[in-house]
This record gives structure tokens, sequence and C-alpha cells, in this order.
């Protein structure tokens, strides 16, 4: 192979790389409308309680902060994690990933103990639109976090194995994208869904 | 046990009517002779490396028409028997349920925006924005194939309910509510209406943000976005609107799958449910949906009036203005669709007055295109015949449109047969005719010879006389008062000689629809002699026609530099200078596509039936398949420069021999013609298959 050549493959991959970001990007803006209409829905159905309880008579603030801070801090060690992976340092790439792993997994146990306790108490989504609209919009939240931890698990795994090679690089990029991603949807559900609540 | 292993599925679900019946045995039977065919030709293979894996645009490009040419035909046998029951119920009960009657005109709708016209955008953009564009592949190779695989499921799905069910929904096209809710409607057609376009309208989504990166990201050097083709700048628009209105649907569309099947309350009636929100929110998507498919159709008419006229298009820079205008105010229009919904004044009049809007932007695009004509040396080549089509029908969608925005006409006309019939002037008129002229146009570049022009001008006179024969009478019968959706009525209402008019108007078309089959199969009986040896059939000026026909699977043997709007015909003007070639990169087949459309499909199928376990299982082979590609680094493949130049001697080899044996003698064969020598040619074509 040439030298011109492999200016030409450089710059080849560098494009592709440019393309995959900028798609990924418009894949959150797609995302983010669908989150967009689950906002509205909430906001429309937010009072339609059916005699049923309101959120002021369900949420527990604390819950909600404890799973906001959660989710922060764990927004902060995926950035961590993608420095030190773009530097090549393998181990501390995998340490921070890990925390956030686990930091996720925290957050979607506060969310499951949340959902236990309603339904549990008997309000479930069949209860009123409300629930109906809170339920289905936190609980799409949890489910990105679900794909989310997935995704991070299965690029661990590749890490461990393979190393931190090119193209696992590219990809944790758009990982961590998508997870403050999450983060930023979450700051507004806590704050459409939570603190409106007691207003 | 039982209920764990098939869910609901039980005797009643097998087809037991006359068209379910009939159904079933027609798709058994088109299985059967595809299987016996592949399997005689010996063509598994080919079919599987060629054709099913390939993530080569062009030929994803024309597997949607060929799936779209079927499901052409599976919608346009519900309109004759739409209209052959009304012209029968006059007074007395026809010869179709109430039940049948309304499933059939809600597939209708489905399949013909969504696996029809959507289908065949999505192909013509498939295959020519990438040589429009001077593009090699697509951003990603994998999720158009996975796009194209998702809709595949969609139209197995639409069509799943002849084999098992029995009923699809009878809801309207859009499914509202809370007719669509589980109180209402408690079969599984509104199920499999649900999962068949949830699973295609995803595919639309990735499909639309990668033609979006690859038009903004792609382009040949020198090509700014005010050099790009009109087809390209069509496809963006339209692709932008998709992103931004897909997601809308899918996210309904779940909504209303939870409350059918976990008992949520977003549209029901009662505890605190909306259904005037479901209303509004699918029509936030159906609305623009219309104009997602209008844009690049008007893309496809800037190209032929500016080819067939010989001239650059006239007033460019509003042309791209005025389908951007279009595509933004499109989005803000959706509530006129339910003026009557009891909105205030104000917002009514709003909605109306932007819907009125829509026509400045739209007029300015129809008069670059006049301006283009104008003291242009026009030909009159099919392509441009359906361009004048579409300006007489449009012209008539359009005003029919103008008046339906204002509210208080609407109140009048709202749910009646006038509202068919311009929606029918605008989706004929605007986006079939845009595709077909399209198709007219490209088709040298898909096949490698030009069609057939005299059958093809019978093919759109047809269309056009058969056009307003059919819904001529419609517009009539929407001021008489007759309403969509008309499934009997009293014989003195007077509607039976309107609708024993639309009826022929029907037929006609229907006779259209051949003859377009007959173009084709008569332009490949003359094949020598329309044969298209250079690329460039029309005289061209963009980029798709600097390249053989058809283009070879790398698109550009040299990535050319532009630098006008219209660098093929520069090129042709000014010549080409010295060519180096270099190393080429090209995506690797892949199967993914098809396995994960594949578990797609038996997501929406568990859900239909409630087969816990498939969903479940379905879903885990989804992650699966995602990770083992994650793990998958080596996904492309590299044509060496010296191999480049040899293919590109050898094409050029081959074009030359054809090029001498082409026959130019004869004349483009008439429909008498084809009569006598097509059962000929059928019978040798049959005894010459192995």
């Amino acid at each position: 192979m040439t030298d011109h050549s492999l200016v030409i493959d450089k710059e080849h991959e560098e494009a592709a790389d440019d393309r995959t970001m900028f798609g990924f990007w418009v894949y959150l803006m797609t995302d983010l409308l669908m989150f967009a209409v689950l906002f509205a829905v909430y906001a429309v159905l937010r009072n339609n309680t059916a005699g049923g309880p309101s959120g002021r008579d369900l949420f527990s603030p604390e819950l909600a902060l404890a799973g906001t801070l959660i989710l922060l801090v764990s927004s902060f060690t995926v950035g961590v994690a993608m420095i030190a992976a773009r530097n090549g340092l393998k181990n501390q790439a995998l340490t921070w990933f890990g925390i956030t792993f686990l930091l996720g997994l925290a957050f979607l146990g506060v969310e499951a103990y949340e959902f236990y306790e309603f339904i549990h108490e008997g309000h479930t989504w069949r209860t009123s639109a409300f629930l109906s609209a809170f339920f289905v919009l936190v609980g799409t939240h949890g489910v990105h976090i679900i794909t989310g931890l997935i995704w991070l698990g299965t690029t661990l795994v590749y890490i461990v194995k393979r190393g931190l090679n090119k193209p696992i690089v590219r990809k944790l990029a758009l990982l961590s994208l998508f997870w403050h991603f999450l983060d930023i949807v979450w700051i507004f559900i806590f704050t459409v869904v939570y603190l409106m609540a007691f207003v | 046990m039982k209920e764990f292993l098939i869910g609901n599925i039980d005797g009643k679900a097998l087809p037991h009517d006359y068209h379910t019946i009939l159904g079933s045995i027609s798709f058994f039977l088109m299985f059967v002779f595809i299987v016996a065919f592949l399997t005689y030709t010996k063509r598994w293979k080919w079919l599987w490396n060629d054709w099913l894996t390939s993530v080569d645009p062009k030929k994803i490009g024309i597997m949607y028409f060929i799936v779209a040419a079927f499901m052409l035909i599976r919608g346009g046998i519900d309109v004759i028997m739409m209209w052959l029951q009304q012209v029968l119920a006059s007074g007395s009960d026809g010869y179709l349920s109430a039940q049948h009657y309304q499933e059939i005109f809600t597939a209708h709708g489905n399949i013909m925006v969504f696996f029809v016209a959507m289908a065949l955008i999505f192909g013509l953009v498939n295959y020519i924005v990438p040589l429009q564009i001077g593009a090699r592949d697509l951003a990603s190779p994998f999720l158009n194939t996975l796009g194209f695989w998702l809709y595949v499921a969609g139209v197995v799905m639409v069509n799943m309910f002849f084999l098992l069910g029995g009923e699809y929904a009878a809801t309207g096209w859009l499914a509202v509510a809370p007719l669509s809710g589980k109180e209402f409607s408690p079969g599984v057609g509104v199920d499999y209406w649900i999962w068949s376009l949830q699973i295609s309208g995803i595919g639309t989504t990735l499909g639309a943000i990668n033609f979006i990166i690859t038009i903004l990201k792609m382009r040949a050097p020198g090509m700014s976005l005010m050099k790009m083709p009109l087809f390209t700048w069509g496809s963006l628009c339209s692709m932008v609107m998709a992103v931004s209105v897909f997601p809308l649907l899918t996210a309904t569309l779940f909504l209303m799958f939870f409350d059918r099947y976990i008992g949520t309350n977003f549209f029901t009636t009662t505890l605190g449910g909306n259904p005037m929100m479901y209303t509004n929110l699918i029509w936030m998507w159906g609305h623009p949906e219309v104009y997602i498919l209008m844009l690049p159709s008007f893309g496809i008419f800037s190209e032929i009036v500016s080819t067939f006229s010989r001239k650059s298009l006239a007033f460019y820079k509003s042309n791209v203005v005025g389908m951007i205008g279009v595509s933004a105010v499109a989005l803000l229009v959706w509530l006129h669709h339910f003026f009557t919904m009891g909105a205030s004044a104000e917002v009514n009049s709003a909605f109306g007055v932007a819907t009125i809007i829509i026509a400045i932007p739209t007029t300015a695009l129809v008069i670059t295109w006049i301006a283009t004509m104008y003291k242009g040396r026009i030909s009159y080549k099919t392509p441009m015949l359906w361009f004048l089509g579409f300006i007489s029908i449009f012209a008539l969608g359009g005003i029919s449109g103008v008046l339906l925005a204002i509210p208080p006409v609407d109140f009048q006309l709202h749910n009646s047969l006038f509202l068919v019939a311009h929606f029918h002037s605008t989706v004929i008129g605007g986006v079939l005719f845009g595709i077909f002229a399209g198709l007219n146009y490209w088709f040298p570049k898909f096949a490698g010879f030009k069609l057939n022009e005299r059958i093809g001008r019978y093919a759109v006179w047809t269309w056009i006389v058969g056009f307003f024969v059919a819904f001529v009478p419609l517009y009539i019968l929407g001021l008489m008062g007759a309403t969509r959706r008309l499934d009997r009525y009293d014989a003195d209402t007077g509607y039976q000689p309107f609708f024993t008019v639309a009826l022929i108007g029907g037929l006609i078309i229907c006779a259209a629809v051949a003859l377009q089959a007959v173009q084709i199969i008569a332009s490949y009986m003359q094949k020598r002699r329309l044969l298209d040896t250079t690329g460039d059939p029309w005289d061209g000026r963009t980029l798709e026609w600097s390249v053989p026909s058809p283009a070879p699977s790398y698109n550009f043997a040299v990535i050319p530099t532009v630098s006008s709007r219209e660098p093929y015909f520069d090129m042709k003007n000014q010549g080409i200078g010295k060519i180096k070639y270099t190393d080429i990169h090209m995506p690797k087949n892949t199967g993914f596509g098809i396995y994960i459309s594949i578990f797609a499909f038996l997501i929406g199928f568990g859900f239909v039936w409630e087969i816990v376990w498939l969903v479940v299982a379905s879903i885990l082979g989804i992650i699966i398949c995602m990770i083992v590609k994650t793990f998958n680094d080596d996904s492309e493949y590299t044509i060496p420069a010296a191999v480049v130049e040899k293919m590109v001697e050898v094409q050029e080899a081959k074009m030359r021999s054809l090029a001498k044996g082409a026959n130019h003698d004869e004349e483009d064969m008439g429909l008498m013609q084809f009569i006598k020598e097509a059962p000929v040619w059928a019978w040798n074509l049959v005894r010459g298959i192995k």
C-alpha cells in the first residue's frame, strides 16, 4: 500500500466517524421527539386523576431526588471514562465505565422500588389517565436506561477481550452521548413530573 | 399450556370466509410458484447473495419497486371492491357486510400510503440520490437494508390477517380513538394495524436519518447545498420532515398499544382518557406524511421539466425556498383535519390561514416549472406528459384544498366524499404521477434500456381520463351530502348514477395500470432497439447520467468534482480531464437486516396473539443480533485502483459491442403488435428458462 492510499484510508475513516456521530445526533433528536410526545401527553392528562390519587399524594420527592443525584453522578463518571478511553487507558476506562454501570443499576433500582410501591398500594396505570401517563413516561425512560446498560455491558466485554481499539472508542463516544441524553431527559422528568406535582 | 404456546390463536382464527380463503390460497400459490421457480432454476444462492443481503442502494431501490408494485395491485383490488359495493348498495345491502367494507377501506388507505407510495419514493431516493450527489453508497448501508426489511415485515404483517385472524382494522386508515380501543374493536384487526405501521414506521425513521446524513455529508467535492440537484433537495426536505414526524407516530402507536394491551387510559372515554388527543397526535404525523410523499415528487418534476425543455431550471433558488417553505408550513396545519373538534374560532382560523398559506410556496414551484418551459425546446416524451397530467389534476386538488381550508366551508364538507376526492386529486396527481414520471425518466438508468414511448403515451392518457371519470363524481357526491366510508344508502338519495360513473373510472384506471405493465413488457421485448448504450438517453444535466446504464455497483469509478448546478451538462460541453483511478471502499453485504426484521415481525405477531414467550425470545434475538454486529469490525472491502480501471475498460467494451448490435430500425411497437407478438415471446421465455 502506497503512502497516498494510506492518507486516503485515513480520510475515509475519519469521514465515516464524522457521519456516524452526526447520524447519532439525528437519532437522538428523533428519540427526543418521542419523549416530547410523552411529555405533552403527560401535561394534558396530569390533572385527569379520575378520583384516584394525584402526584402530590403519591410522589416522594426524596426518592426522586436520590434517583436524580445518582443519574447526575453517572453522567460525570461516564465523562471521566470517556477521557480515559480517548487516552487509551484501558484499566481506568474499565473502572469508570464499571462505576457508571453500577450507578445505572442503582437508578433502575430506585425507579423499580417506586413503581413497586405504587402498584403494591393499588395505584397502577389502569387507575387513571394521569397514572397511565406517569408510568409510560417514566417507564420509557427506564427502558432507555436498560438499553444503555445492555449496550454498556456489551462494550465492556468487548474492551476486556479486544482492548481499546479505534472502532470501539468511536462506539463509546456514541454511548456516552446517549447516556448524557438520558440524563437531560431525566432532568425534565424530575421537573415536570415530580417538582410540578408540588407546585 | 396451549395458551402459553400459541396465545389466543384458535380454530376460529383460521381462514373461513370467502375472502380470507381466497387470499390465503393466492398467497400460498404465489409462495409455491416462487419456491418452485427458484429451485428449478437453482437461483436460491443468487437470490440470497446478490439481492436479499445486498447493501447496494440501487438493488434495494429495485426491491422496493417490486414489492410496491405487488402492493399497488393489492390496494387496487380493494378500490374496485369498494366502488362495486357502492354501486350495488343503493337501497340494498350490496355484496359486502358493513364490517368487511370498512376493513377494505382501512386496508386500502394503509397499503396505498405506507406500502405503495412510501415504498416507491424510498426506492427512487435509494437509487437516484447517491448517483445525483456523486456518492458510492449511503452513510450507513446497514441501516438502509434494515429499513427495507422492516418495510417488508410491515407488508407481511398487513396481509397476515388473511392467513390468521380473518379481520383487519375496521377503523379508517388512522384508526381514530376511541373506536380503535379494546372496548369497541376487541378483535385482532387493530393489532395488525398497529404492528404493521409500527414496524414499517421505524424502518422509515431509520431510512430517513440515513438519507439526511448521506445528502448532507457525502456530496461530491464542490457540490454546495445550492448546487444540489432538485430531486435531491426534494428528498432532503422530505427526509427531514420524516425524521420530525415519524417519532410522533411511533410514540402514538405505542400509547394506543398500551391502551389495548395493558389497560392504560390515554385515549379511552373513561377514567380521564382523552380521545381527541389521539386525533391531534396522529394528524400531527398524518398531515406531514402526505408532504413527505409529495416533496420528492416535486423534485422529480423539476428534473424532468428542465431536461425535456432543454433549459436549466428557472428560478432555482425560488424552487428550493418553495420546497423548504412547503415542508415548514406543512408541519403547522394538522388541525384542519378536524375543525369540527370544537376548538375556538381563533384556533380554527389560525390553522385555516396556515393551510391556505401552503398554496403560496406550492404556486411558486409551479411558476418555476412554467418559467422553465417558457421558450424551451420542449419534447413531449412520456415523463413530460405525466408532468402535464400532474399539473391539471393537482390544480383541481389544490383549489379544492383551499376551499376545505376555510373552516365554515369545512363544517359543511367535513367527512364527505368531497374530501376524499380532494385527497385523491393531490395524492394521485402529485405523488403517484410524480413517481410514474420518475420511473419513466430513470428507467434507462435502472434497466439499461428506455421504455416504449407509444404505449407509455396510451397509459398516461388512459390514467388522466380514468382519474377524472372516477373522481369528478365524488366531488359532486360530496356536495350532495354523501359521506366518506359510506357502505349503503337509500335509493332516493340519487347517488347511484354517480357511483356507477366512478366505478367505470376505476376500471379505466385499471386499464391504465395494465397498459403500464404492457409498456414495460413491450420495452423488454424490443430491448435491442431501446438500448441505452451511452448512459445518457435524454441529454441529461445531472450526475446520474454521467455513469453507464445500469449503474455499476460502485456508481462512480472516479468521484467527480462539481462546479455548477448542472455538472454533467458542463462535462459534456467542456470534456473531462485526465482520469486518475484510486482504490474504492465498498460495504460488504449483510444478512443482519433480514434477521432483525424477522425478529421485529415476530415481536409484532407475538403481541397480536399475546404469545409472551415469542415476544421475549424475539427481543432477545434482536439484542443478540446487535451484539454480534458490534463485535464485527470488518464490514468493508476494497477494490484496488488497477481493478477499477480494468472494470471500467470491460464496461466500455461491452457498451461498444452493445451499441454495434443495437437495432434502431424498427419503431416502438404499438398495442396491436404487442398482442400479436407477446404470446410467442412469452412461450419462448418459458421454454428458455434454465
